[in-house]
């Protein structure tokens, strides 16, 4: 019998209700960003997709007091938005996409001015895995054995056709994975076949907001092991 | 799973070990997966093991119309597609016996050139970059991405356009293009020559690749080696001169031979070939004659029944398509002749007996494209 | 050398060959035992010289598989294509590979596709299938539920 696929139910997490005007593709704007809570305390609950959107400054309020200001902010916010902002891609690209990966890495489109410049080799010091190209059914025990390989927190952006859903190769192929997520569980999905390194740099900054929304599945996961305390 | 080695093994005591390169590596230049016997840092035999990236193209091809089937190669060797889809577009051609009028034929024929062009340059950064240099890595996409927003103007994609068709091309060129190239052209004049004084003269990079990897020319026939690979090692094999297709025959150009048979002859070969190129778009741009840009065909190709085979010029090789047809609106069976997998073959004999940082540089100058190799 | 010499040069070899007809180039069907020998004499013979085999492949007719391999000599630039019937049950021919290395690889390719028993190959196993890949998916009646979706 040829090689069976285990069975895998992607995870979808429960996204909160998203306002109809600030969806994902007008989530870059500078309005939302004013709508963040004034001179508030530190907020007990995370914080909402709109109001991640667009440049967001270090996370939490300034308290005056006299003889120096206090900042104060939540842990959790701060390391993610440490961890959004430097991102270490590991070099991982199988076919075609993998070519607009390094123009999205060359001069022109320059994905380095969001924290991604250092490309890691191995698996041991990457973030996140970029899957450019198709998976095959060879390929797939590699690509599992690498994303175990990564230490955690590490994030996973499915690139292109192929690795979304098996692409241009799904009818009539005997050795084609039809979708990464098939093998390891996927945070963004990205269209195109190639997508345009435009299209690379939109979804890792969409990731850059999951990861301050604390709504990635790793995050997600992670919570579900140890819920936070209500306050 | 993983294919344990059982005819390899490592002998304890000594410094003989078997080790895996890829399939994830940085300069596999895909997903190549080498399993290394070395001795120490010698090396005693290289044995690729393909199949990470096959995407079994034959099959599919064999449930696609004769339309539908030229997408799929330009997934193959993604740095050529134009020049994998004008293969197919010919081989269909052949069949019908269609013939193309003049403007596309103009037209095909720059649009492989410029193909070339971004091919070489991506190539030329990579064996910089596998050889340590990072810097011409991103001068070589500077050149790529002129050449990426010509063809987005008149095709509609930057790395896989199905820009032909059986009988032409799919569309018309666009107004700005002519002044686009010729733009192009004149920057890239100016710095081809500077890459050739940043790289090509420098010392550690001529001790990296002068005398690795010899490859003679009897065993560059032998093994089926085409394109620049065995041009370096002084074989005449390119398909533009021996069989010429198109408009290949009313231009000048000299085909390039060295004599050097090692990787630095390779690397002369490609660079030449860059200059080459843009004195045949010189030639084509200014004449492109006015008329139709695809014939007319029938809404459903049909072949006859029998067989065709055409072979096209890519930067890696010569690329046969072969279409058996049974008289149907999808082929019997389709074979690709890829070039990268024939120069392949070659990789453990150029190999033995050098270093690890050799073989590195030797896959560097063979520029291989693995998808083009699996299929 | 013109196609109508070759065609009487190479039918005093190969006993029993016929020609197809209506072909771009000279195209000789031979029977499978004939094969070694007959690639020896193309390689060697002084007029023939048959050095460069660009093309090896093989052809699913439901009833039989057919090998096809085209040659073409880099001196005296002509070409021929060789083809072989062999049983769909036990296919079964002698490699060439000693003769032109490049058949190394692509019979391996053919092997593992088709399921072709080429004899005294050097190392017969898959190359690009997985290792534990059971059946030979390019021939015609190869049935895959699991990872083939039809359109």
């Amino acid at each position: 019998m040829p090689v069976a696929l285990p069975q895998f139910k992607p995870y979808r997490p429960q996204m909160p209700a998203i306002n109809k005007k600030n969806t994902m593709s007008n989530t870059l704007n500078h309005e939302a960003a004013e709508s963040l809570p004034a001179g508030d305390v530190v907020s007990a609950h995370r914080p909402s997709i709109e109001q991640l959107a667009g440049p967001t400054p270090f996370p939490g309020t300034v308290h005056q007091a006299p003889g120096g200001n206090f900042l104060v902010s939540k842990m959790d916010e701060v390391i993610n938005w440490a961890r959004s902002n430097s991102l270490w891609p590991l070099t991982f690209g199988t076919s075609c996409c993998a070519i607009e990966m390094m123009s999205a890495y060359s001069a022109k489109y320059d994905w380095s001015r969001f924290g991604f410049e250092v490309a890691r080799a191995t698996p041991r010091q990457a973030d996140v895995i970029i899957i450019a190209g198709t998976i095959v059914n060879k390929m797939a025990p590699v690509l599992k054995r690498l994303y175990d390989q990564m230490a955690d927190p590490k994030y996973v952006v499915a690139m292109g056709a192929c690795a979304t859903s098996g692409g241009p190769f799904f009818y009539n192929t005997y050795s084609v994975v039809k979708g990464a997520d098939h093998v390891i569980p996927v945070d963004v999905y990205i269209a195109g076949c190639p997508p345009r390194p435009e299209a690379l740099i939109h979804a890792l900054m969409a990731l850059q907001v999951k990861i301050k929304a604390g709504m990635t599945r790793e995050q997600i996961r992670d919570e579900m092991k140890a819920p936070p305390q209500p306050e | 799973m993983y294919r344990e080695t059982e005819v390899l093994q490592s002998v304890p005591g000594t410094d003989e070990m078997v080790i895996n390169v890829g399939p994830q590596h940085p300069s596999t230049h895909g997903v190549l997966h080498l399993v290394l016997t070395i001795d120490g840092e010698k090396v005693k035999k290289v044995e690729p093991h393909l199949g990470y990236i096959h995407r079994s193209i034959e099959k599919m091809c064999e449930s696609l119309t004769y339309r539908q089937f030229i997408y799929t190669t330009s997934r193959m060797d993604y740095l050529a597609a134009h020049i994998n889809n004008h293969a197919c577009a010919m081989c269909v051609e052949k069949g019908l016996q269609l013939k193309v009028p003049q403007r596309a034929q103009y037209i095909r024929v720059i649009m492989d050139e410029l193909t070339r062009i971004a091919s070489h340059c991506l190539w030329w950064g990579s064996v910089a970059m596998d050889c340590g240099a990072v810097t011409p890595f991103f001068l070589a996409f500077r050149e790529r991405e002129m050449i990426n927003t010509i063809m987005e103007e008149t095709c509609g994609a930057r790395l896989t356009m199905n820009y032909m068709v059986p009988g032409g091309v799919m569309a018309d060129i666009h107004p700005n293009f002519q002044r686009s190239v010729k733009d192009f052209i004149a920057h890239f004049k100016t710095k081809i020559d500077e890459y050739d004084e940043l790289v090509t003269g420098n010392i550690i990079f001529e001790s990296r690749l002068k005398k690795v990897g010899m490859l003679s020319k009897e065993d560059a026939i032998s093994y089926g080696c085409t394109g620049p690979t065995a041009r370096g090692s002084g074989v005449h094999c390119d398909v533009r001169k021996l069989y010429p297709y198109e408009v290949y025959d009313k231009v000048q150009f000299n085909e390039i031979l060295q004599t050097g048979c090692d990787s630095y002859a390779r690397y002369l070969v490609r660079l030449a070939e860059l200059r080459e190129s843009m004195s045949i778009i010189d030639q084509l741009i200014d004449n492109i004659p006015e008329g139709d840009f695809q014939a007319k065909t029938k809404a459903v190709l049909k072949l006859p029944k029998g067989e065709f085979y055409s072979r096209v010029e890519t930067p890696r090789g010569e690329l046969g398509v072969y279409i058996v047809s049974e008289g149907g609106t999808t082929p019997y069976r389709i074979k690709f002749r890829s070039p990268g997998f024939s120069n392949l073959s070659a990789l453990d004999h150029m190999t033995r007996g050098q270093k690890i940082g050799d073989l590195v540089a030797i896959m560097g100058t063979l520029d291989l494209v693995i998808p083009d190799i699996d299929r | 050398m013109t196609r109508e010499e070759l065609q009487q040069l190479i039918a005093t070899q190969f006993a029993g060959c016929s020609f197809e007809e209506g072909t771009e180039w000279l195209t000789v069907d031979i029977s499978a035992d004939s094969w070694k020998t007959g690639a020896q004499w193309l390689r060697q013979h002084n007029d023939l010289l048959f050095d460069f085999l660009f093309c090896l492949t093989c052809v699913d007719w439901k009833t039989h598989l057919t090998m096809v391999y085209h040659l073409t000599s880099t001196t005296y630039r002509h070409t021929l294509v060789v083809k072989c019937k062999l049983n769909r049950e036990k296919p079964e021919i002698e490699t060439v590979s000693d003769i032109w290395r490049t058949a190394e690889f692509h019979e391996r390719e053919v092997y593992e596709l088709f399921g072709v028993i080429f004899l005294n190959h050097p190392d017969l196993r898959k190359l690009i299938l997985p290792d534990e890949w059971e059946g030979y998916p390019l021939r015609k009646d190869y049935e895959d539920p699991i990872n083939m979706i039809k359109l």
